[in-house]
Order: structure tokens, then C-alpha cells, then sequence
């Protein structure tokens, strides 16, 4: 009910503040929406009200834990939106702290699972080591300005090492908010945990926090050295290119798309990466493509990947389980949910005519202008290096969701849960196709979305300029396209109506079963080991196999690298380092004044000497 | 009037290239071979035949023939086959070319598995992976084109780059070598794939479309001698000079995609496919030749 109300009173705030910047300024408690605040907040409302009627059937009150979902996602929603209204930088660090605990909360619904439980654990810890680094920024940038409130720096005081060092507070502060590459450990099992509608809300608009703090800071500098934007540009092509992969290496549907959350963030700070570098050198047509692809791709993000979730949720819901292996044939079963997957499916991997092409078509089409006017150095050269990053995520991508659909909603049932899966409730189709018709949307009419997205950029980027000219063209196209393919798969379609049934040829076997299916680890195995350097994957295999073998297990998975790898073994490390002052806790308060009353003589004679 | 050209030199020549490598191919070996115009026999046999559905499928099964053909088609549009520039283009059209065609596969790929078969599902993957492989070459040769033209359409890079053969020929022949290795990847041609072999096992597009028959399946031959049309005319027009009568620009480059086609059956005569394992090693060569020739136009 809380959520309802909040939604109801956001979406009727959304269309005013989406055009008119207004301020109140209160005391302690400053608002202040702005074009890019107003640019975040719509999908924050859009998909906390779809969360919302999804979760009527999908989590509905009378389910275990039904009001506290309730309580902790209309919680979220409305720290969501206040966060990015914040014009206080502290009032911004404490609606930001209800966001993570209220998201603390909601992954631990299911807490009496360990998983769920671990998650949130580790989703607290990242999301305060974020926190204490985001403090260091708020209290530099007031020692800089002498204001609590956002306000520009002077050039002097964006060329000082305190604005260096609030860039670096920042960064690793927002790339944890937002699960960028290296910095993404919480990411994949908080989403996992999570409800499925809550997956969708904190993949879609929470992780976004992370980029609108990053750019919020840095819309103050009155210019960025080439550097920052190196940094962030390599980011993100590092983000974009393992998060990829490593969704590749999946076989938890869930685990899978919060892989491609880490993907897509890279994909935006690419983005923003691309517009840093080609605004300090000057090229400012350049940075404009770069800015508004990437502040665009966190809309269509919004947009694809809480549809695909809310999609995951319900084939979960059918399945009752999240293993893509043990899933198969529920396209039959569930048409309407297996189409608006596929739908957002084809968004994701950028493919046209949806959503996810436009915004990765202007980031493309900055990289190339960029090898147009070379100017040497090593920013220029990871700009020119974007295009074939982004190919290669396209493609990972293309693979991955192909796996992921084919063995989800395509071929024969693997297991009888699946042969079984009902349709989604219409209240849970819904949403969906709410979702769907708006990546629909702005793929063939990229251009309604040009004029709040130059606002944004003006904003965020301080560029004036906006990009629906150059989006004309791909308007057409698309639109050609979408017609021209409707066209003809409907004529092969009607063509095929009273075509005979037969079995799957299977080259002459006359007994084909569900578990002869390709599988999904299979499917990706060849391009998983190709990407073994950077995420070695577990085996667990049988050696030595005697003469007449027993019953035996293959298993596989690809651990979290830096998590698994590199995190928690140093950790572990550290905690034995720590263990060694168990020595003076011994447990006996007699013992501890002694040491008080020590140190209070040694103070002592500190003082006399 | 030039659309209508190019269209009429697609769809009418499209299917005869098959022909052209299988004759080479009949040749080489001292055999007579198939008619040239076999693909247009099978084609206008199979459009009358009825089709017959595995029982698994949905939609998408007819929707990987239909958007494969659709997306072959609509990129052909954007190549100056007949002259300077193509009937359709704007700036970042070449991201449009390339992302047309993983727009078919990703959909050819889903028809594939969802017949449900062990053989389908293997060539798919098989698809997907190579490709991804194949695209950052594509991408890079488009950065070095795009340096040498000066300009972000691809009729009007292809021309300028064209007219560039003297100060930049290293970074072109370059460029035509890395393309032409992802050529015969993305049609499925030796050493990738081996379109005559027998054993589902060693296929890769082959297998995907065991299950398609009658128009679907026609629907599939027709956009795979489309999408080799489409490829060879784009390694074509790299090195074609360029004509202001567009009727004789049309028939230059098809006497170049022709003469591509005679290569390429030379090449399968001449070589076996490769062993699945080396396949990415061929294609991590291609990419890295294209990086070359971005490197070389840079400097």
C-alpha cells in the first residue's frame, strides 16, 4: 500500500519535473530537481509502479514476509526518489543510506535460506565501504566550498589535489554503488537473492545511483582533466567486456542477467568515458554522442533488464527453480512471458530496431567520429578502442541471451516442473508489456526521447547541442525494419498454418529425449574457456575411473574472480592477521582494567617527563 | 532508380553465386557439377512444396528464416553497388550493417534451438561463437576505413578510401585480407564450415536449418546466398574503382563478387576445413590484421 501511494504521487510528479527545473530549498533538507535528477527519477517511478502491480500475484500479501516486502520496496521508492531530488550533500548520503538499507532489507527476504543471508551481509558491508568513501567526498567538497549544498567548483579549486582526491573517493564509491568492474562482488548474489520484482527495481534504477552521484560531483568541475575520463572510459570497457563474459559462464538465470547488470554499467561509463575524454580535448560534438549514449542506455537499461527480470521471475515462479537447465519448452507453455523476454532479449544485446541499439549506436558513432580527428594520446587511443570493445560485448552478449532464451523458453521441457509451468497472471503480463512497448518505443521513435536527454546532458555534461539530427536517419530505418520484419514473418507464418507436425529430425535416432538438448553450459563452453585467464571455472570431475565404474558426477562453475580469488582470501588473511590481538582479549574485566589502569600510568609518566 | 538496380542485381543475382563456387569447385575436381542455376531450381521447387513442422516449435522458428532474409536485404541497401553512393545513407549506417546481420543470427540461432535438438543446439553455438569473434574484425577494418575516408557513411568512406589506393594501399590490402577471412566465416564457407560435408556433427549453419523444409527452407537458401552476396560486395567495393554510369558500376562489382566466388571455390577445393579448435586462432589472426591496418592509418 505504501508502494501504490508513493508511485501513484510519483508518476503525477514525473511529468512536471521532467520539464520544469524547480527549487525548494528548506533548511537542512534542500530539494532541488533538475534535468538530470528528473532524467533518473523516471524510471525509478516507472518501474517501482510495474514492481509494484507485478507483485499483486507474483509476491502477493498473504505470501510469508508479504507486507514487509511491501513495506521495505515502497521504502526504497520513495529514498529513491528523494535521493536524487537531494541538493544537501548530507541529506543526499542519508536518503542513500536508507536506499542500501532498505535493499539490505529486501534481499534478505528469503532469509532463511544461507544464500539470501550471505548476500545481504555482503551487500551491507560493500554498500558501507561505498558509503565511508562517499563521506570523505561530501566532507572534501565542503572544505573546498564551505556549502553543504552541491555547489561548483571554482577552476582553481578543480585543479587543487583535494578535487583529485574527491575524483578517486568518487569513483571507487560510485563503482561500488554501481557494480562496476572491479568493484562489483555484492552485485550478483544481492540480485540473485532478491524478489524477483525487487531484482528488477535495484538492476534497473538503484545500481543507476552510482552513475548519477558520479555525475552529479562531476557536473561541479568546471572541467576534467583527459585523465579522469581515461579512467572511467577504461572502466567501463573493462566492465563491459568481463561482465559479459562472466554471465556467459552462468547457469542461475538470475545470476546470469545480474552479470549483464555489471555489462550494461559498463556500457554507460564507456559512455560517459567517451564524453569526458572528448570534452578535455576540446571536441565537444564528440563528447555530446558520448554523453547522451551512455545517460540514454541508463533508461533503456531501466527499461530491458526489469523487464527481463520480472520475465526470469515469473518462468521461476513456473519452474520453481532458477537453474536455466532445468527450465526448456516453457515458450509453449507461457507465450506471453516467453515474447516480452524475447523482446528484451533482443534490446539487450543492442540489437536494432529496439532500445539498446540507439544508445549504443551514438556511442559507436562517437568512437568513430573520434578515429575521424585523431589527436594523439592515450585518451584518444581507448576512445578509438570503444568500437571494437562494444562489438565484442555485442557479440558476447548476442550469445548469452540466446543461451538464456533458447534454454529457458525454447525446445522440450528438461524437467516436469517445466512441462508443467503455467501462464503468468495477467496482473504480472502487465507490467511486462508495459516494459516491452517502451523499449519498443524508443527504438523506432528514438527521437522522443532527444529533448529530455539534451536537458540531461546539458547538465550533466554542460553541453549544449542535442542529438535528434543524427537520430533521424536511424528513426526511418527502424521503423522500415520493424515493418519490413513483421511483413515477413507473417507471411511465412500464415504460409505454415496448416503445416503437418513431426518429431525433431535427430539425424535418424528414433527416440530423441529432453535430455539430449544441448544445454546451456554447452552452449557457451567454448567461449567460456576462452575467457579462462580471466575467470577460471571449478571442475569437479571423476579421476581414475576403475574398470566398472560407478554412478558419477560432473559438475562445473565459474567462481567470482575477485571475489572468490582475490577478496575473501584476503580477507581470511587479514582476520588471522587481526587474530593475533585475541592474545590480549582475554575475557576477564580484572585483566582489562589492568591494562586501562597501565596505560593510564605510562600516560602518566609521559607527562611528567 | 538506383534502389530499383540495386534490389533487381540482389535478388536476381544473389542465388546464382552458390552456383559460381560449386562450378569452380566441379571443375577443380574434373567433374561436370551442378547447373549454375541449381539454386534457383531448388529455390522455385522448394517454394512450391509443403512445409512440415517439428512438433516442438513456436514462432520463432519461422521467424529465424524470415529476419535473416529481411536483415541481408535491408544491409545491402546501404553498399554503393552500382556507383558512388547507396540508396540508403546517413552517418553510423555501418554499425546499422553490422548490427543487421547479428540481428539474423541471433535469430537464426534461436530457430535452431528451438527444434530442441542435440545437433541444432551445437551448430548454434558453434554460430555464436564464431561470430563474436568475427565482429570486433569487422569493426576494426571500419575504423581504419573510416580514418582514411573522413567520413562516418559507408558509401561515402568506401568511395574516398577508394580513391586513396596510393597513400594508404598497405592499410587496404590489409583491410581486404582480414575481411575476406571473416567472409568466409560469416557464410559458413571452408575452412570454417564445410557446406558438402555428410556428418551433422562437423556442420555449423547446415545443422542449424536440418529441420526447416519447403518454403522456410527456401527462405534459408535465399538469404544465405544473399548474405554472400552482401559480403563479397563489400570486400568488392573496397577495391573496386569507381564508375559514373551506374549501369556499368552494377556490372563491374558483379563481376567482382564473381570473381570472389571463383576464389572462394578455389580455396574449398584447394583446402580442407579447419579443426574446430583452430577456428577462433584463424579469426583472433583476422582481427589482429584489421587492428594492423588501424595502427598503420593512424600514424
Amino acid at each position: 500500500m505504501v508502494g501504490l501511494a508513493g508511485c501513484a504521487l510519483g508518476l503525477r510528479g514525473t511529468a512536471a519535473s521532467l520539464t520544469i527545473p524547480w527549487g525548494v530549498p528548506a533548511g537542512a533538507i534542500a530539494v532541488r530537481v533538475d534535468a538530470l535528477s528528473a532524467f533518473f527519477a523516471a524510471p525509478v517511478f516507472l518501474l517501482a509502479a510495474a514492481g509494484v502491480i507485478y507483485a499483486e500475484r507474483y509476491w502477493p500479501a498473504s505470501r510469508p514476509r508479504g507486507t514487509y516486502v511491501r513495506f521495505f520496496f515502497g521504502l526504497l521508492t520513495g529514498s529513491l526518489a528523494l535521493l536524487m531530488a537531494a541538493d544537501n550533500t548530507l541529506f543526499f548520503l542519508a536518503m542513500w543510506e536508507i536506499v542500501a538499507l532498505s535493499s539490505f532489507f529486501l534481499v534478505a527476504t528469503e532469509s532463511t535460506g544461507s544464500a539470501a543471508r550471505s548476500a545481504s551481509w555482503l551487500y551491507l558491508a560493500a554498500s558501507h565501504v561505498a558509503l565511508l568513501s562517499l563521506f570523505a567526498v561530501v566532507t572534501l567538497l565542503h572544505s573546498m566550498t564551505g556549502t553543504w549544498r552541491f555547489a561548483a567548483l571554482s577552476h582553481a579549486a578543480a585543479a587543487s589535489p583535494a578535487a583529485t582526491a574527491v575524483f578517486w573517493f568518487l569513483l571507487v564509491g560510485c563503482a561500488i554503488k554501481a557494480g562496476a568492474m572491479p568493484f562489483h562482488v555484492w552485485l550478483p548474489s544481492a540480485h540473485a537473492a532478491a524478489p524477483s520484482h525487487v531484482s528488477a527495481l535495484m538492476s534497473g534504477v538503484v545500481i543507476k545511483m552510482g552513475i548519477y552521484g558520479l555525475l552529479r560531483v562531476l557536473s561541479l568541475y568546471a572541467a576534467t582533466p583527459s585523465w579522469m575520463g581515461e579512467t572511467i572510459l577504461a572502466m567501463g570497457i573493462v566492465s563491459s567486456v568481463l561482465g559479459v563474459a562472466f554471465a556467459l559462464a552462468q547457469h542461475d538465470l538470475k545470476r546470469l542477467l545480474a552479470y549483464h547488470s555489471i555489462e550494461n554499467i559498463g556500457i554507460i561509463l564507456t559512455g560517459i568515458g567517451v564524453g569526458l575524454v572528448a570534452r578535455a580535448h576540446g571536441a565537444t560534438a564528440i563528447a555530446l554522442l558520448g554523453f547522451a549514449g551512455g545517460l540514454l542506455h541508463v533508461w533503456n537499461h531501466g527499461l530491458f533488464k526489469s523487464l527481463l527480470f520480472l520475465g526470469a521471475g515469473a518462468a521461476i515462479q513456473g519452474t520453481h527453480t532458477r537453474e536455466i537447465d532445468r527450465m526448456g519448452g516453457l515458450g509453449r507453455r507461457m507465450p506471453w512471458v516467453a515474447a516480452s523476454f524475447l523482446l528484451g532479449a533482443v534490446a539487450i544485446c543492442g540489437l536494432p530496431p529496439l532500445n539498446g541499439f540507439v544508445s549504443e549506436w551514438l556511442i559507436y558513432l562517437g568512437s568513430f567520429s573520434g578515429v575521424a580527428r585523431v589527436y594523439g594520446g592515450f585518451g584518444w587511443l581507448l576512445l578509438i578502442s570503444v568500437a571494437p570493445a562494444l562489438a565484442l560485448t555485442g557479440a558476447l552478449a548476442l550469445a548469452c541471451f540466446v543461451k538464456a532464451f533458447g534454454a529457458v523458453f525454447l525446445g522440450v521441457p528438461r524437467s516436469t516442473e517445466a512441462a508443467q509451468a503455467e501462464e503468468a497472471a495477467p496482473a504480472m503480463r502487465a507490467p511486462m508489456l508495459v516494459l516491452a512497448a517502451g523499449c519498443l518505443a524508443i527504438g523506432l521513435a528514438p527521437r522522443i526521447v532527444s529533448a529530455p536527454l539534451a536537458r540531461a546532458v546539458a547538465v550533466a555534461g554542460g553541453l549544449s547541442g542535442s542529438v535528434a539530427g543524427a537520430l533521424a536517419p536511424l528513426q526511418a530505418v527502424a521503423i522500415a525494419l520493424a515493418i519490413v520484419l513483421g511483413t515477413a514473418t507473417t507471411i511465412l507464418l500464415l504460409r505454415a498454418r496448416r503445416a503437418p507436425r513431426a518429431p525433431t529430425w535427430d539425424c535418424g535416432y528414433a527416440a530423441p529425449s529432453a535430455r539430449m538438448q544441448y544445454t546451456a553450459s554447452s552452449f557457451a563452453r567454448t567461449l567460456v574457456q576462452f575467457f579462462a585467464w580471466a575467470m577460471p571455472p571449478v571442475v569437479h570431475a571423476p579421476r581414475d575411473l576403475p574398470l566398472f565404474p560407478a554412478a558419477a558426477r560432473h559438475e562445473t562453475h565459474v567462481p567470482d574472480t575477485v571475489l572468490d580469488r582475490a577478496l575473501l582470501p584476503l580477507l581470511a588473511r587479514l582476520q588471522r592477521l587481526f587474530g593475533l590481538a585475541r592474545y590480549f582479549q582475554s575475557g576477564r574485566v580484572q585483566l582489562y582494567l589492568l591494562y586501562v589502569a597501565a596505560t593510564l600510568m605510562v600516560l602518566l609518566v609521559w607527562s611528567f617527563r | 532508380m538506383t534502389a530499383l538496380l540495386h534490389l533487381a542485381l540482389l535478388l536476381i543475382g544473389a542465388p546464382l553465386l552458390p552456383g559460381i563456387i560449386n562450378k569452380t569447385k566441379a571443375l577443380a575436381a574434373g567433374r561436370v557439377g551442378p547447373p549454375l542455376l541449381q539454386a534457383y531450381y531448388d529455390m522455385a521447387k522448394l517454394f512450391r512444396k509443403e512445409m512440415v513442422l517439428s512438433e516442438t516449435t513456436t514462432w520463432v522458428f519461422l521467424a529465424g528464416p524470415a529476419v535473416s532474409l529481411v536483415a541481408a536485404l535491408l544491409a545491402s541497401l546501404m553498399l554503393p553497388l552500382s556507383g558512388s553512393k547507396a540508396p540508403l545513407a546517413f552517418p553510423g549506417d555501418m554499425i546499422v550493417f553490422v548490427y543487421l546481420f547479428a540481428l539474423g543470427r541471433f535469430f537464426t540461432t534461436a530457430a535452431a534451438l528451438d527444434t530442441g535438438s542435440a545437433f541444432e543446439g551445437m551448430g548454434a553455438a558453434r554460430e555464436v561463437t564464431f561470430s563474436a569473434l568475427a565482429e570486433p574484425a569487422l569493426f576494426f577494418g571500419l575504423l581504419a576505413l573510416v580514418r582514411v575516408g573522413g567520413a562516418l557513411e559507408l558509401s561515402s568512406v568506401l568511395a574516398v578510401s577508394r580513391a586513396s589506393w596510393h597513400n594508404a594501399t598497405a592499410a587496404l590490402v590489409l583491410i581486404v585480407a582480414s575481411w575476406f577471412i571473416v567472409l568466409l566465416a560469416e557464410t559458413s564457407r571452408v575452412p570454417f564450415d564445410d557446406p558438402n560435408t555428410h556428418l551433422e556433427l562437423t556442420m555449423i549453419h547446415e545443422v542449424m536449418v536440418l529441420d526447416h523444409s519447403g518454403p522456410a527452407f527456401g527462405v534459408v537458401l535465399y538469404a544465405s546466398a544473399m548474405k554472400l552476396f552482401v559480403f563479397a560486395a563489400l570486400v568488392a567495393t573496397v577495391v573496386l574503382p569507381q564508375l559514373s554510369n551506374p549501369l556499368a558500376g552494377a556490372a563491374l562489382c558483379f563481376a567482382a563478387i564473381v570473381v570472389i566466388c571463383i576464389v572462394i571455390g578455389v580455396i574449398e577445393s584447394g583446402m580442407a576445413r579447419l579443426r574446430l579448435v583452430r577456428v577462433p586462432q584463424l579469426l583472433i589472426t583476422a582481427t589482429l590484421v584489421a587492428a594492423f591496418a588501424v595502427v598503420l592509418v593512424l600514424r
